[in-house]
């Protein structure tokens, strides 16, 4: 029988039926919804902590260190480190700056601060943010603008900082504050015998005005996350700001280099999955390099785990709807016992027989399946409503903790059609089977 | 062993035996007949003598226990079940007591049915259904269910249907045996001009008065087996 004379009879045969058969499809449908609603549950946690994690700007990137020195193990009592690590200057800094893939490089720039605001301080810690930063999406949303050029004197300022400062933060966007730092000064020229250059600092305080210009969340986070700050400024101004720095002492001890070394860089890569090609040749270059590559794998692996158990748990009332087809297309050949053996004694082959049990079956799991994603998705979407209603009460911003992607549209409706055909298989099987001389007979 | 080509069917030595429960019914015992094309047969008996399970053994809805039986040189109880659909498609038409329509289609689809399950061109078809409509003189109740028409008219709607395919050979079994007298009548002058358009006919009746005024040739079976064979009286 061809396609279309079987997609014809089919429906008639499913119209026969009608109530029946539209439960069926309705708990298939049922089925197909617990399905999409646990796996967009799945994937929407699961966007949801990739994006965050993203917004982190820690994925893209490489955090270089200067190789430490090592013990010396021959001699376990004595514990000087030997050996002389290349060190962490704007030459090494140049240098990672021209690998491929690289699109950015800069020093972790943390400092200690005190700002001023109404004659009133709040110590804490600043940060540099390079530009390349707000591409992340870690500003996405913020109150406020990202800084209007690399060395403006702007600040952003972390939400609870802002909280601090006043009862009203998105009031201090465009407000003046005074920040209050230490600077290091080289000490003037001429030595102990007045012709050589000095390798000594000195720290003084210093103050500098800056405009608030926006107001995030969360700092994105530097090098191995550490070290929160709560005031913002652009990468270049607060490297123009001379900070003293942890690594000063050790320079000035090891006085290794001329310049200045830096205690972490982080290299930005154009590409995650390119991460790890630029870290293996940073490290080939004589550095300690690390990125967060594996703990991503991991993080991909946990939600891969979480998707397939929430997929089993929705799958399972879709097995229980596939038992609905079963009964249902029995109860047919029950009822069409006698139709079948016409159709066979007019010329229907066993195989057009188990054909059109199997279209009905497959055509019950496609409008199930279409229906039940339909159902799904309102589902995910009162799950997002449900959740933000629920964070809105706690003052906390709306989220999307559901998510329905095309593939997975694709997937619940072809999955359903699958099971619905697996289903057919036992009553397809059955009919085809029938003695048409047994089949005519039956009143 | 082969057939002459004159041969619509051939039944040779042909068995057919079920198992009920402990017990083996004879339905059919060592049957051989010839049945030429173009002949109309008429298959007699009283009920259980095997005349209906020989019918089924020649259109294939059924295999012989041991025998053969040959339509057109080709022996049905080698063919596999996708031969013997094609068989029951192309070669043969079947005729039922009971009619047998899809109570749900109309007698126009009830007749497209055969062609539905053959595969033909949807073009063909409608010219296919029309002329095999005409022929049983049913051209009004095209669009009517199975249920508005007469039991005359539901018959010549499934001699209709076994026409449609052209087969070369038309089963009929019983198909007076639900119809009044004159009705009878009717069906039996439409399988005679059937017949003498070259279609071999072979009916299964209990009705011999009726089997001799339009029968050619009368077999008569008891107890599975062919007690008689011959003319018209």
């Amino acid at each position: 029988m061809k396609g279309r004379d079987l997609a014809e009879l089919a429906g008639r045969n499913l119209r026969e039926a009608f109530l029946r058969n539209s439960l069926t499809t309705l708990g298939i449908a049922v089925g197909v919804a617990s399905l999409v609603a646990m796996l967009s549950l799945g994937v929407g946690l699961q966007q949801l902590a990739t994006d965050r994690l993203a917004r982190t700007g820690l994925f893209d990137a490489v955090f270089v260190t200067a190789r430490p020195t090592t013990p010396n193990f021959r001699n376990p009592t004595d514990m000087t480190f030997t050996g002389s690590p290349k060190p962490l200057d704007e030459a090494a800094r140049q240098q990672l700056a021209s690998l491929p893939n690289v699109v950015d490089v800069y020093p972790d720039i943390r400092f200690p601060i005190e700002i001023h605001f109404n004659g009133n301080p709040y110590p804490t810690v600043a940060s540099g943010i390079a530009p390349s930063a707000r591409k992340d999406g870690a500003f996405d949303g913020m109150n406020g603008t990202f800084f209007s050029g690399p060395d403006a004197d702007e600040a952003i300022l972390q939400i609870d900082l802002a909280r601090q400062i006043s009862d009203h933060p998105d009031s201090l966007i465009g407000k003046d504050l005074t920040l209050r730092y230490a600077e290091r000064q080289p000490l003037p020229s001429g030595g102990a015998d007045g012709k050589s250059d000095s390798d000594g600092y000195s720290i003084v305080p210093k103050e500098k005005n800056l405009r608030v210009v926006g107001i995030i969340e969360t700092e994105p986070a530097g090098a191995f996350g550490m070290g929160r700050a709560r005031l913002l400024l652009p990468l270049q101004l607060a490297e123009t700001l001379r900070t003293s720095q942890a690594t000063d002492l050790r320079d000035l001890l090891r006085n290794t280099s001329k310049g200045r070394t830096y205690d972490s860089l982080t290299v930005r890569v154009n590409d995650p999955p390119k991460v790890k090609s630029v870290e293996d040749t940073i490290k080939q270059m004589g550095f300690m390099a690390y990125s967060l590559l594996d703990a991503s794998k991991s993080l991909g692996l946990v939600f891969t785990v979480f998707d397939l158990f929430l997929g089993i748990f929705g799958s399972l009332a879709l097995v229980v709807a596939s038992l609905g087809i079963i009964n249902t297309l029995v109860m047919a050949i029950l009822e069409r016992r006698r139709e079948i053996g016409i159709f066979k004694a007019l010329g229907a082959s066993d195989f057009d027989i188990r054909k059109l049990f199997f279209v009905e079956a497959g055509t019950m799991g496609l409008l199930g399946g279409v229906f039940g994603v339909c159902i799904g998705w309102l589902i995910g979407h009162a799950i997002n409503f449900g959740t933000n209603v629920y964070l809105r009460g706690r003052n906390l911003p709306a989220i999307s903790v559901t998510a329905v992607p095309w593939w997975m549209v694709g997937s619940a409706i072809a999955f359903s059609i699958v099971v619905s055909l697996a289903a057919g298989i036992y009553p397809a099987s059955r009919a085809a089977a029938l003695d048409p001389v047994e089949a005519l007979r039956y009143e | 062993m082969t057939t002459e080509h004159h041969l619509a069917v051939r039944a040779d030595r042909v068995t057919r035996h079920y198992q009920m429960g402990e017990a083996i019914v004879r339905a059919v015992e060592d049957v051989s007949l010839d049945i030429q094309t173009g002949e109309f047969v008429a298959l007699l008996g009283s009920s259980g003598s095997g005349k209906s399970t020989l019918l089924n053994l020649m259109a294939g809805l059924d295999r012989p226990t041991s025998g053969a039986i040959f339509a057109q040189d080709r022996n049905l109880a080698e063919m596999s079940s996708e031969e013997l659909a094609r068989h029951r498609s192309h070669t043969i038409g079947i005729v039922f007591q009971a009619f047998n329509l899809l109570p749900r289609m109309t007698l126009e689809e009830n007749v497209e049915l055969p062609l539905r399950l053959a595969e033909t061109d949807r073009e063909a078809r409608h010219s296919r259904v029309r002329e095999a409509i005409e022929r049983v003189r049913l051209s009004a109740r095209l669009s009517h269910r199975p249920s508005e028409l007469s039991g005359g008219e539901q018959q010549r709607t499934a001699i209709a249907r076994a026409l449609v395919n052209r087969p070369s050979i038309l089963l009929a079994d019983e198909p007076t045996g639900n119809l009044d007298s004159a009705t009878g009548d009717e069906i039996m002058n439409l399988l005679s001009e059937i017949n003498e358009s070259g279609v071999t006919i072979i009916m299964v009746t209990h009705e011999r008065p009726r089997a001799e005024r339009f029968a050619h040739r009368m077999v008569t079976m008891s107890d599975g087996k062919v007690v008689s064979d011959g003319g018209r009286a």
